[in-house]
């Protein structure tokens, strides 16, 4: 495969997605809400809950209710520590993996269907690229992006969760191994998937939003699995999240090479 | 000895139940301008898709630069270059984005990538303004960017499909002049899809009129025009005091001058049944000792045989 054809086409996708508001703007709105918005709000929110009169230990009723598991791993904090640590670190975890899924697939949604929109797609199928390698090539700029975003994001959300609980906690508590699991295994498998099942769906739409209304269903499993984690139905550990990486690794792998042998430049002008 | 370029036997392409390209067979020789006419729908665009091995014949086989189109796309397509009907820029790059991105696209030698994007921006005017983004370009710098795109990696082939399609005529005369230039010049072989006729009498060294996907017509313009346009029109200059028994002489022939004999700026202008009837008409006014000063039969361009064609294959009379 020709590396440096596949590394101008990644090269142009990200340079024009950056300068895309539709696709941007989203980005921005999303890392600032839950990024930066939701760890001071939780950090701050037994101080806020004391100045109004309220009682933290209100909310030992609702930790009562988390699996074991959860139980230990909180044990040892004070109540309003139980809360920040309960918030910040679990129940947004699986949330987490939402934003470079999303980012992945908005991206890769855009691939094949927004050129096609554009009207930048022909001149790209006239180069002596191979199908395999522009398939593989719009996958790369997706999930680099994707990748670039979610690292970007856990460096602020680390940072701002650290500053807005350092009143409760009084040091470094964040990032655990857990997050660690999931931003070195978990994420670049999980945006792999996206990519790579988006790419297929991307190249078969119109447009960009037919495929990006594709994107909306992909990111749903991980809406189960945060209202699981929220409602303690289950508790994502370590050895869960290695095993979920794992299994998501294995579908990405497949997804990719099914997707490269069937992928036929012919089919994008006919569709 | 000529050489084939472009060897097309029997190409059929179907989408569904639309035949786009028909039973096609044509060759293009190495170095020529080949014209590929036809209205929009007639095929031009599949044509040039499936020579390139973008899109597969439905039957039919092909040959291009001695290559399958089916079976060697990415190594035939590193030696062609194609100016599709959109100028398929991203508005959000600059020219020198672009043309760096396609230089590594067509895996040019690093060193070369600079000196030729800068002779070609030069050449094509569009140095001055190579660093800003395409969006803010009018349409014939876009057409003039993609243009140099197309000739960056130095193609053996070139295709332009509908090149200077909705430009302003000075825009379209000079991508024209570009094209001829270059072709010329780099020595590439162009198979140019348009339906400008004036466009394609100008440029092109041979043609080929495609209607509804099949070939009607192939060859020079000057042969194509003595093939298939027989009426032509013939201004005739005598002297003034002999305009009336001119003009009974040439009534005299209904079957040779077709209608009435107009005198738009003193001279007289006969429409005649076909070329080889000139001499006839000429031999009758000199036996009845008309003076004639000149006799100049109007130029026949591409147009008049298109739409012969075209009015042959809709049977209009």
């Amino acid at each position: 495969m020709n590396a440096r054809a596949m590394l101008a086409i990644v090269r142009k996708d990200l340079k024009v997605v950056i300068q895309n508001k539709n696709i941007v703007t989203p980005i921005i709105i999303i890392i600032a809400v839950f990024f930066i918005g939701f760890p001071w709000l939780a950090g701050l929110a037994p101080t806020l809950i004391k100045g109004f009169g309220g009682q933290v230990t209100s909310l030992e009723g609702l930790l009562a209710k988390m699996p074991a598991g959860m139980l230990q791993e909180l044990a040892g904090y004070a109540v309003s520590q139980k809360v920040i640590v309960f918030v910040l670190v679990y129940m947004l975890l699986p949330f987490f993996l939402m934003i470079p899924l999303m980012v992945a697939s908005m991206l890769a949604a855009d691939s094949f269907a927004g050129e096609k929109e554009r009207k930048t797609l022909e001149a790209l199928l006239y180069t002596p690229t191979t199908d395999r390698e522009l398939f593989v090539a719009k996958m790369l700029s997706g999930w680099l992006a994707a990748i670039a975003v979610a690292l970007g994001g856990f460096l602020i959300y680390a940072i701002n969760v650290n500053a807005a609980a350092w009143s409760q906690m009084q040091r470094i508590f964040f990032p655990n191994a857990l997050w660690l699991v999931l931003i070195i295994w978990v994420v670049p498998a999980l945006s792999g998937l996206g990519v790579s099942l988006m790419v297929v769906v991307s190249a078969r739409a119109q447009g960009f939003q037919d495929a990006n209304q594709m994107a909306g269903l992909v990111v749903l499993p991980i809406v189960a699995l945060f209202y699981a984690q929220v409602m303690g139905a289950i508790f994502i550990n370590t050895g869960l999240l290695l095993l979920m990486g794992l299994i998501v690794w294995i579908m990405t792998g497949v997804l990719i090479w099914l997707g490269s042998r069937s992928f036929r430049r012919n089919r994008l002008l006919a569709a | 000895m000529n050489t084939s370029v472009i060897t097309i036997n029997q190409l059929t392409r179907h989408f569904k139940e639309t035949v786009a390209v028909d039973n096609l067979s044509l060759e293009v020789q190495a170095g020529e301008i080949f014209g590929f006419l036809g209205h929009n729908g007639a095929g031009k665009t599949t044509t040039v898709r499936l020579l390139n091995g973008v899109i597969d014949p439905t039957t039919g086989s092909m040959r291009v630069l001695d290559l399958d189109p089916q079976v060697d796309g990415p190594a035939l397509r590193a030696r062609t270059g194609v100016l599709t009907e959109t100028p398929s820029l991203d508005d959000r790059l600059t020219a020198w984005d672009i043309l760096g991105i396609y230089a590594d696209l067509y895996s040019m030698p690093r060193k070369a990538i600079k000196p030729r994007i800068s002779e070609l921006l030069a050449e094509f005017d569009l140095a001055d303004r190579a660093s800003e983004k395409v969006g803010g370009y009018s349409k014939g710098m876009k057409q003039r960017l993609a243009l140099t795109r197309a000739l960056l990696h130095k193609p053996e082939l070139l295709f332009l499909d509908e090149a200077t399609s909705g430009l302003d005529p000075v825009s379209a005369h000079h991508v024209n002049e570009l094209i001829e230039r270059m072709a010329r010049r780099e020595g590439c072989t162009v198979f140019m899809c348009t339906h400008n006729l004036v466009e394609a009498q100008r440029l092109c060294d041979r043609v080929a009129i495609l209607e509804h996907g099949s070939l009607v017509a192939l060859g020079t313009p000057a042969e194509l025009t003595r093939q298939y346009v027989r009426r032509l029109d013939v201004e005739i200059e005598v002297a003034e005091e002999q305009t009336e028994i001119a003009l009974q002489v040439l009534r005299s022939m209904p079957q040779l001058v077709l209608g009435e004999p107009a005198q738009p700026n003193g001279a007289l202008v006969v429409t005649i049944n076909q070329r080889d009837s000139i001499p006839d008409v000429l031999a009758s006014m000199v036996q009845n000792q008309v003076r004639v000063y000149r006799m100049a039969p109007q130029e026949v361009n591409l147009e008049q045989v298109y739409f012969t064609l075209h009015e042959e294959k809709e049977g209009v009379q």
